[in-house]
């Protein structure tokens, strides 16, 4: 069966959506991308959506549910690379993509990632970012 | 007034793969057109969220794709039809946030954002039929 691929680098999950996306394909990346992160204790995973040219609300429902499932996981989701008419269209849709972090492009959005990692909380898995002093 | 020009297709739409269908034939046609790059993605959106209801909550259906044109200007009209169960108060599914399947709510009312001309009709139990319009 056809399959999104999921690149590990570093701490980091980076999945490129370059096909147009049907439902089992859908179904198929959520399944391996929180197995992955199991598998890996990957801390933050990178969506580059730059090859689609369409975010329907169902998309856009998946990118949602991707972050908030790696985030019950403890890893953070960056979406890069959206196009700017997709990005209007997705505005007028009524879908603001609330709740999923957003960067320009691949680069930006491994920034945004590890300034998400405090350091030296690698290894301590417990209360992760919240400790202080 | 708007005429049809003899361009006219339909397309069966029943699973997830028609509605990537759709819109990989929605998009060559309003490319080809020569429809601004936003336009094409609203278009292309738009006929996603309608072909995607119809498979959701119609049982599946037809989409016929026409090319319109008068003295101005050119554009597509898309009208999607079904046989399923209709829609009991119109004006409640076009909201934003109402739905009865698993999706967002945003379908028919965000669809109609993105076009030009949207028209809907459905009976109870005899089905729906949208018909949208974007011009170049």
């Amino acid at each position: 069966m056809e399959r999104i691929p999921i690149l590990k680098m570093g701490e980091f999950l980076l999945i490129t959506i370059q096909v147009d996306m049907h439902d089992r394909l859908a179904l198929a990346l959520q399944d391996d991308l929180t197995e992955r992160i199991i598998q890996t204790g990957a801390r933050g995973v990178l969506i580059d959506i730059s090859s689609l040219d369409v975010v329907d609300s169902f998309t856009g429902r998946l990118l949602g549910n991707i972050a908030a499932m790696s985030r019950l996981l403890d890893a953070e989701t960056v979406v890069v690379g959206m196009q700017p008419a997709v990005a209007m269209t997705l505005v007028e849709l009524g879908l603001s993509l609330e709740g999923v972090r957003t960067a320009l492009n691949v680069e930006k959005g491994m920034e945004a990632l590890k300034s998400s990692l405090e350091p030296g909380t690698k290894e301590s898995k417990n209360g992760r970012g919240r400790e202080k002093g | 007034m708007a005429v049809v020009e003899k361009r006219d297709e339909t397309l069966a739409i029943s699973s997830s793969d028609d509605i990537v269908r759709v819109r990989q034939t929605a998009r060559a046609w309003v490319v080809e057109l020569g429809f601004s790059m936003i336009s094409q993605t609203k278009l292309v959106t738009a006929a996603s969220e309608l072909a995607r209801n119809m498979v959701e909550f119609g049982g599946g259906g037809t989409v016929r794709l026409e090319i319109l044109s008068d003295s101005i200007h050119a554009g597509i009209r898309l009208t999607f039809e079904d046989h399923g169960p209709g829609i009991p108060d119109i004006e409640l599914a076009m909201k934003d946030g109402y739905t009865t399947g698993h999706g967002l709510g945003l379908g028919l009312g965000g669809s109609r954002r993105l076009v030009n001309e949207f028209q809907i009709d459905s009976q109870v139990g005899r089905g729906t039929r949208v018909s949208i319009i974007r011009w170049k």
